[in-house]
């Protein structure tokens, strides 16, 4: 198991986001959140990667207990993260963004092999031709590609994805998910929140149902999606 | 796993320029006192320190997103630590100036302490609170003058070796010789901060720091230590404005509470100097001190009018010209003097853009 939660839980005053949430991540897997709004999920997101601590519970990563380990600690070690809001270093350019994440986040190369892996990075998000462009001056996809981008810069053994699709056309949905398909054949373990099923389900090997900060089903895609509880939640969403 | 086919650089042609330029204009400088005038030797003192003062502050708020209206505390403290030093303890004078940038360290610890719990508008008024604090325990001191203040004796500082050494080879009385000292320390200081930023940005350091600034959640995401980040730049910078406060009053040989922490001297100034040359870049500070000088000179006769005029000025600029007068020159031109910006080179990457 890469990514082990034992009983975790989090509340912000009477109102509990995330309770008793129990859940093991094989290495290599790649793993579907779904939920409505407000269920908890980039709370758990924010659990996983340490910009949040938890009330009680475990946290466990590549057989370690990181429960209380801060934020910059886990990237270290490996978990890279995506953020819904895209959140760039605007003063940078996106190839400075990346290294800025290789150098904090990643291995600890020789500087020359570091701009390689990010130029790589680059080219595989498509982001090559914007690579000397300011951050600020993006668009909404190449935001969203760049949150991918710097994600891998860290080199992380565990991505987390929250909701990288949503607000994309179509056409540009369809060229991320290819770039995430192929990150996860890479052999990166992958945990994406995602209000667009299609694309997630084109990808994800398992999905967890959050409901009201509880973990209310998890298994295959299709099995999931069959639930009459995963219907009745997303009543109205079209499936 | 592809060839390596992908460059990074960071020097540009006129980054190149800069250099050459940057060491003949400090020769000039070292030599100056040989030709110039006792009035513009005082100005150019003037000059270097307040660009020393508004390089720190840029570096803390410009670029480490720590927006200070305290930087008066730490010019006072290093400036009186100077006067304990040579007053109290016999110091040496140019040891005393280590001495100034040392108390600031001091001082800059529990003022972190505490402002780092602070955010924003916070932040700037919780500096700005805590300088007060300093500037009125400071005025307790009655062994430098209480209140009111102290002067240097005169034996402090006239029977330094190398004041009849510069006497001497400028064939000058021992108070010219004294300016000349503190111009080229101030010289001296104001290269070595410059440089030290310069190299600071171009480094792993630089990046991170930029990071921070632009969104402290994305900088912890990536890795980066946002707390030790925050520390290092201001401990630098406060110990280094502690050293500048110290040599600005050992020129003057005379301190109070009230000049030595003055709000307008040594913070509203600053302030002005980087906003109007444009904050986030080592040039905005160079343009915006000699822009200052300028005006300072042209208005100084007009009392508060002056102080009006520079405020019109400033708000202008910013409504107009966010980025600075700087920002206006390199948006047009795409020249950068000092190169920070590392570009990528090879197949697939776009054309590059100057900003």
């Amino acid at each position: 198991m890469i990514l082990e939660l034992e009983s975790v839980s989090k509340s912000y005053g009477a109102l509990k986001v995330t309770d008793a949430v129990s859940l093991q991540v094989p290495r290599g897997q790649a793993l579907g959140i779904i939920g409505p709004n407000g269920a908890g999920k980039s709370t758990l997101f924010n659990l996983i990667t340490g910009n949040v601590l938890p009330d009680a519970g475990r946290i466990g990563f590549l057989g370690r207990d990181v429960t209380g380990l801060p934020a910059m600690a886990r990237v270290r070690m490996g978990v890279g993260r995506s953020f819904q809001i895209p959140q760039p270093f605007e003063g940078l350019t996106v190839f400075e963004n990346l290294l800025t994440a290789a150098s904090f986040g990643g291995a600890g190369a020789p500087r020359d092999q570091m701009a390689q892996d990010c130029a790589e990075i680059l080219r595989r998000t498509g982001m090559l031709p914007r690579a000397n462009r300011l951050a600020g001056s993006l668009s909404l996809l190449d935001r969203k590609r760049l949150e991918l981008a710097r994600a891998m810069a860290t080199a992380p053994e565990l991505l987390l994805l929250d909701e990288i699709a949503g607000g994309l056309t179509e056409a540009e949905c369809r060229s991320l998910v290819d770039t995430i398909r192929e990150i996860h054949a890479g052999g990166t373990t992958i945990i994406w929140i995602e209000h667009v099923l299609h694309a997630l389900n084109s990808v994800v090997e398992r999905l967890a149902v959050l409901d009201f900060g509880r973990l209310i089903g998890v298994g295959a895609p299709e099995e999931i999606m069959a639930s009459r509880e995963v219907r009745e939640i997303y009543l109205g969403i079209d499936i | 796993m592809t060839p390596t086919h992908w460059r990074m650089t960071t020097l540009t042609r006129a980054g190149l320029v800069t250099g050459g330029l940057a060491l003949a204009l400090i020769v000039l400088g070292l030599v100056l006192p040989a030709f110039a005038s006792r009035k513009l030797i005082q100005d150019l003192f003037y000059i270097l320190t307040m660009l020393t003062l508004a390089q720190l502050w840029n570096l803390l708020a410009g670029y480490g997103g720590l927006v200070s209206v305290g930087q008066q505390a730490f010019v006072g403290i290093g400036a009186y630590a100077l006067f304990g030093g040579v007053i109290l303890a016999g110091m040496d004078p140019l040891l005393a100036l280590l001495l100034g940038g040392l108390a600031a360290l001091v001082l800059a610890v529990p003022m972190a302490f505490f402002a780092f719990r602070l955010h924003g508008a916070y932040f700037a008024i919780g500096t700005w609170v805590m300088a007060e604090v300093a500037r009125l325990s400071i005025a307790q001191w009655k062994a430098l003058g209480g209140g009111t203040g102290t002067s240097l004796p005169r034996d402090a500082t006239s029977g330094m070796k190398v004041l009849d050494w510069i006497g001497a080879l400028f064939g000058v009385r021992a108070a010219a010789a004294r300016d000349i000292l503190a111009y080229w320390l101030a010289l001296m200081l104001a290269v070595a901060v410059i440089g030290g930023i310069y190299w600071l940005l171009r480094n792993r350091l630089g990046l991170g720091l930029i990071a921070v600034r632009d969104n402290i959640e994305a900088a912890r995401s990536v890795g980066v230590d946002v707390r030790r980040m925050k520390w290092a730049v201001f401990l630098l910078a406060s110990a280094a404005t502690g050293v500048t406060g110290a040599l600005i009053f050992l020129q003057t040989a005379r301190i109070s509470p009230d000049a030595a922490f003055a709000l307008t001297d040594w913070t509203a100034y600053v302030i002005f100097i980087v906003v109007i040359g444009g904050i986030g870049t080592i040039e905005g500070p160079i343009l915006g001190v000699l822009v200052f000088f300028a005006l300072r000179s042209l208005l100084a006769d007009y009392g508060s009018w002056y102080l009006l005029t520079l405020g019109v000025i400033a708000i202008v600029v910013m409504l107009f010209a966010p980025r600075g007068l700087w920002g206006l020159i390199s948006d047009r031109t795409g020249v950068q003097l000092f190169p920070v910006r590392r570009w990528l080179h090879g197949p697939g990457v776009g054309e590059e853009t100057s900003r």
